[in-house]
Parts: C-alpha cells; sequence; structure tokens
C-alpha cells in the first residue's frame, strides 16, 4: 500500500494498483494492437475517478502511446502525411465541438451519464462484431474455406466534390470524406478520452479505400495530433486533465505493452481477437449494470464554485 | 436582540466578552501533502465563569448542486436538482453536554449551532421538496466524513479550563475555516470567539493543482509535451532492432 494524491481526481490511489492498470492495458494493447484508451477510461471509472477527469487524463495518456507507435511506422515510411493533415483538419474541429458539448453537459449535470452511454454503445458493437469475426475466422480455417474481399468499392463518397489526390495512399477522392471521418475522431477523443483507432482504421480500409499499409502509420499520427489537441482544450476549459494520473498510467503501459507484443507473436490471431472481444463485452456489461441498477444513493453532490 | 448579541460577540469590542472566553488551535495553517490522511486539530483555552462550551470548526462556503437520480427508459439519470449556497465545506461540532441541553432549537438557528441549525436553503424550490434535498446534502455530507454525526466532548478542567478535539477527515475542503468557540448560559451566548484555520494545498500536488487552474494554457501545454516526451523515451527505450 503506497498512496498517491491526484491532484486533479483529488483523491488518494494506491500507485500500485494505477501502474497494475496501466501495464495490464498496455499488455492487452500490445497483445492486441490496439490504443487501449477504450479500456482504460471504464476501469479508471470503476477505481472511482470521476468520469470527466478519466476522459481528460486518458485523452492525455494516449498521446503518449500514439506518439510511440507513430514513430516506428515513421521510421517504416508507412504514413501518409497528406491523408494525415486532411483527418488532422476535421480532428481538431470535431475536437473543439467535442470539448465544448463536454462542457456543457457537465453543467447540466449529465457528463457522466453521457460517458457511461457511449461507452455501452461502443463497447457493446466493437465487441459483438470482435466476437463475430473472430468466430467466423475460426470456423473458416477448420471448413478450409477461403472468400476474398474486394480490394475497392465504389460507394456515395466518389460523388463529392473538393477531390484531392494523396500520392502515398495511390488515391483521389474528396477531401469531405476524411475530413467528416476526422471530425468523427474528434468528437470520440474529447467525449471519450479515446485515441478512436478501433473506429478510424476500418473506416480508413473500407470507407477511403487506403492501402492496408499505411493505415496504420496514418492513423495513429492523426491520434496523435487530435488527441494533444483534446488534452489542450480539455486543460484549458475543463481543468479534468491531471498529469500525475496520466503519467503513472503511461510508466506501466510502456513496459506491459512490450511484453504483450511479445506474447502476442506467439498466439493465433483469431482466439486472440475473440479474448479480446469478450474482455471488452465484460467491461460494456459491467458499466451498462452500472446504469441500469438501482443506485445506493439516489442524491450526488456537486460542487459549482469551480468548474 | 439576537443580532445584536451577534454583533457585539462577534465585533470583539465588548470588553466583557473578549474577556469571558479565550481560546486558542494547536495550528492555524494545515498543508493537505500527497500522503494527507486526515488530521485533528485541538481547540483549548478557558473560561473566565461557569457556562457549557461549545465549540464550532465550519470549512469554507462553497455553492453546492444536489442532484437526484431517477430512472428513465432503465437507467438511472440525474432529474432534480436544488442549488444551495454558501454550503460550509466542513462542519465539525464539540460541547460539554449534548447540544440539546445547552440551547434551544431557537438559538441553534440564530447562532448556526449544530447541524440542524445550519442555514441551509436551495432557491426557487417548494418547502416539501426543499427539506428532502436538504436532508439528502446533510446525509451526503455525513458519508464522506465531513459533517461528523456525533458530536465530540468539550472537557472541563477545574470549571475553567476546557480542550476540544476535532477530527478532520482524508477529504476536507480547502480554504479559510473558522474555529468559533462559545460559552453558553440559560440558553444564552454569552461570549464567543473565532480563530481562523487555513487548509490548503501543499507539496507537489499543490503545484500541479495551482499551475492547472491558474495557467492553464501553459498546464496543457506542458501535459502535451510531457506525453510526447514519455511516448519518445519509450519507443526508444524498448526500439527492436
Amino acid at each position: 500500500m503506497f498512496q498517491i494524491y491526484l491532484p486533479i481526481a483529488e483523491m488518494s490511489v494506491d500507485i500500485f494498483l494505477l501502474l497494475g492498470m496501466g501495464g495490464a492495458v498496455g499488455f492487452l494493447s500490445g497483445l492486441f494492437g490496439v490504443g487501449g484508451g477504450f479500456l482504460m477510461t471504464p476501469l479508471l471509472i470503476f477505481i472511482g475517478v470521476p468520469p470527466p477527469v478519466a476522459v481528460g487524463s486518458e485523452v492525455n495518456q494516449v498521446v503518449a502511446a500514439s506518439v510511440s507507435g507513430f514513430m516506428a511506422h515513421w521510421r517504416r515510411r508507412q504514413v501518409d502525411f497528406k491523408m494525415g493533415g486532411v483527418l488532422i483538419a476535421g480532428g481538431v474541429l470535431g475536437s473543439i465541438f467535442g470539448v465544448w458539448l463536454f462542457g456543457i453537459l457537465r453543467q447540466i449535470g449529465q457528463i457522466d451519464l453521457v460517458i457511461s452511454i457511449s461507452y455501452v454503445v461502443m463497447l457493446g458493437s466493437i465487441g459483438t462484431l470482435m466476437m463475430v469475426e473472430s468466430l467466423r475466422a475460426i470456423l473458416r480455417r477448420r471448413g478450409g474455406t477461403n472468400v476474398r474481399r474486394k480490394a475497392h468499392v465504389h460507394h456515395w463518397g466518389h460523388g463529392l466534390p473538393f477531390k484531392m489526390r494523396f500520392r502515398t495512399s495511390r488515391l483521389y477522392i474528396s477531401a469531405v470524406l476524411p475530413i467528416m471521418l476526422g471530425f468523427v475522431i474528434g468528437i470520440l477523443a474529447a467525449i471519450m478520452g479515446v485515441g478512436g483507432g478501433f473506429f478510424l482504421v476500418p473506416a480508413m480500409i473500407y470507407l477511403l479505400g487506403m492501402p492496408v499499409g499505411v493505415v496504420i502509420g496514418t492513423s495513429l499520427f492523426q491520434i496523435t495530433f487530435v488527441t494533444a489537441t483534446a488534452t489542450f482544450l480539455h486543460a484549458t476549459s475543463t481543468q479534468t486533465v491531471d498529469v500525475m494520473l496520466a503519467g503513472i498510467l503511461t510508466l506501466g503501459a510502456v513496459f506491459g505493452a512490450q511484453f504483450g507484443t511479445r506474447v502476442g507473436a506467439e498466439l493465433r490471431g483469431e482466439e486472440l481477437r475473440g479474448l479480446l472481444a469478450l474482455v471488452v463485452l465484460g467491461v460494456c456489461v459491467t458499466l451498462l449494470w452500472r446504469l441500469v441498477a438501482e443506485p445506493a444513493s439516489l442524491y450526488a453532490l456537486s460542487p459549482t464554485g469551480f468548474h | 436582540m439576537a443580532l445584536a448579541l451577534l454583533a457585539a460577540v462577534f465585533a470583539g469590542t465588548g470588553k466583557l466578552a473578549a474577556q469571558e472566553i479565550m481560546a486558542g488551535l494547536s495550528h492555524h495553517a494545515i498543508g493537505i501533502t500527497a500522503d494527507f490522511a486526515g488530521t485533528e486539530i485541538l481547540v483549548f483555552g478557558a473560561i473566565e465563569s461557569e457556562g457549557d462550551i461549545v465549540v464550532v470548526v465550519r470549512g469554507p462556503r462553497q455553492e453546492v448542486v444536489v442532484r437526484k437520480k431517477a430512472p428513465v427508459f432503465g437507467i438511472w439519470v440525474n432529474a432534480q436538482s436544488a442549488v444551495f449556497q454558501s454550503v460550509p465545506g466542513f462542519y465539525g461540532l464539540a460541547s460539554t453536554r449534548p447540544l440539546g441541553e445547552i440551547v434551544d432549537a431557537d438559538m441553534r438557528r440564530v447562532m448556526e449551532i449544530g447541524i440542524d441549525g445550519l442555514r441551509l436553503e436551495p432557491a426557487d424550490m417548494e418547502p416539501s421538496v426543499r427539506e428532502e434535498f436538504r436532508a439528502a446534502l446533510i446525509e451526503l455530507k455525513q458519508a464522506e466524513g465531513l459533517y461528523p454525526m456525533e458530536p465530540s466532548t468539550v472537557s472541563l478542567a477545574g470549571g475553567r479550563l476546557f480542550r476540544a478535539t476535532i477530527v478532520l477527515p482524508a477529504g476536507v475542503p480547502v480554504g479559510t475555516y473558522a474555529a468559533d468557540t462559545f460559552l453558553i448560559r440559560n440558553g444564552n451566548v454569552v461570549a464567543a470567539q473565532s480563530s481562523p484555520l487555513i487548509i490548503s494545498k501543499a507539496g507537489f500536488g499543490a503545484e500541479i493543482y495551482n499551475f492547472a487552474h491558474r495557467e492553464s494554457e501553459f498546464y496543457g501545454i506542458a501535459a502535451v509535451i510531457a506525453a510526447v516526451i514519455a511516448g519518445l523515451a519509450g519507443n526508444l527505450l524498448f526500439r527492436r532492432t
């Protein structure tokens, strides 16, 4: 037991609990190649961190996690900077909108609810999709059939104006699509404290039609800048960024991720994804239970003197 | 009449009042550091003549919103709320005898002695709901240990020297506190003295908190830079070759 006082969350927490959580989520993110923000924010809420502070601090931690991944992809030249720049433009606008909305929801006393519901919806749908996908893959492997996907599908998005050429991605598409996509990611970062890679990566592949090789690097490039913007905006307008909390989690996550990457290299993909789906659905159900179970006290206090 | 008495007592000009009771505190400033787990303050002093003593330690006044949850489509949502102006962040009390035996309810309300005497009235609310939210506010504060339910005892030595201990829990709010000592005889406050007590954040945590609130732009930039450096360091440390 070694308690540490978190100055913005205004609570004392066992430092080893935080390091352990950082390590565990870092391990999972290394194992599955995911960001981990979508697991960390709910965990922080479970240990009693006020949801707004959990979001503000976690978005700060995601900056550290994504910068690290971005560097690795940059060295391998797997980043489309032009596409990333357009996505960032949308993301900055989205996070400005998201932080503004966050402030209003907090004022009317509904921010905790909105954070929880967003997580239930997001974790529920991702968890289900991943579960279905991994079960299918396992069945397919056993059955021996192999279905090929179309590489490039034409859809409504290709009729939009402001076409731009993205050389690295070998694309000539409307800039409206990546700006809209970036905008959504910016809102997710501001309200949920996540990087949004779980949503961004598939959207870049299927919606924008980007080649798989540059998708991860480009998404990390965008996430780094958008979470940095959201961190700054939360620090200045909602004061929910706890650097002490973010720092301790990052420390744990750095080591956990290394361990996770090594273990992940020796395990099969489909079973791993099924496992992650179980974790995600478990967190989702726990959050849902907290929303529907009758609370121990119907009343809650919130000071208004400071914001 | 009560107001005139209050004025005389608190102005401290009445020579009689000033001499009837003298009180001091073990601390006038408390710093909340990273490992703060609550503390005690000792209020001590002397009285000139017989009487009962009540010691009240009151935290800084804050505006507080009490929200009540109600089920909406099966989900518990914050529905009704009440805004209370000037709610003491902490209210601890000690007395020589149970409060009810010393002063009556009217006097308690006038002097704000005892939790039931606190003037906590939400603005624009029906009286029936008002009482419900007032009770909820006090219950929540008690659950946090900020309005201790069991008053401590003031011990009197030789009928003249008194001392009382007030326990401050780990979650006490920061700000300016007042430790008031009342000398009460026949249900009336005959003398009172107020001593200030400052509780503030101290150490590294305080610096972070102040930085975040006073220079939030620089704090935001620093938070981003710290994360970027941590990310780069992690990347370099475990760079796979």
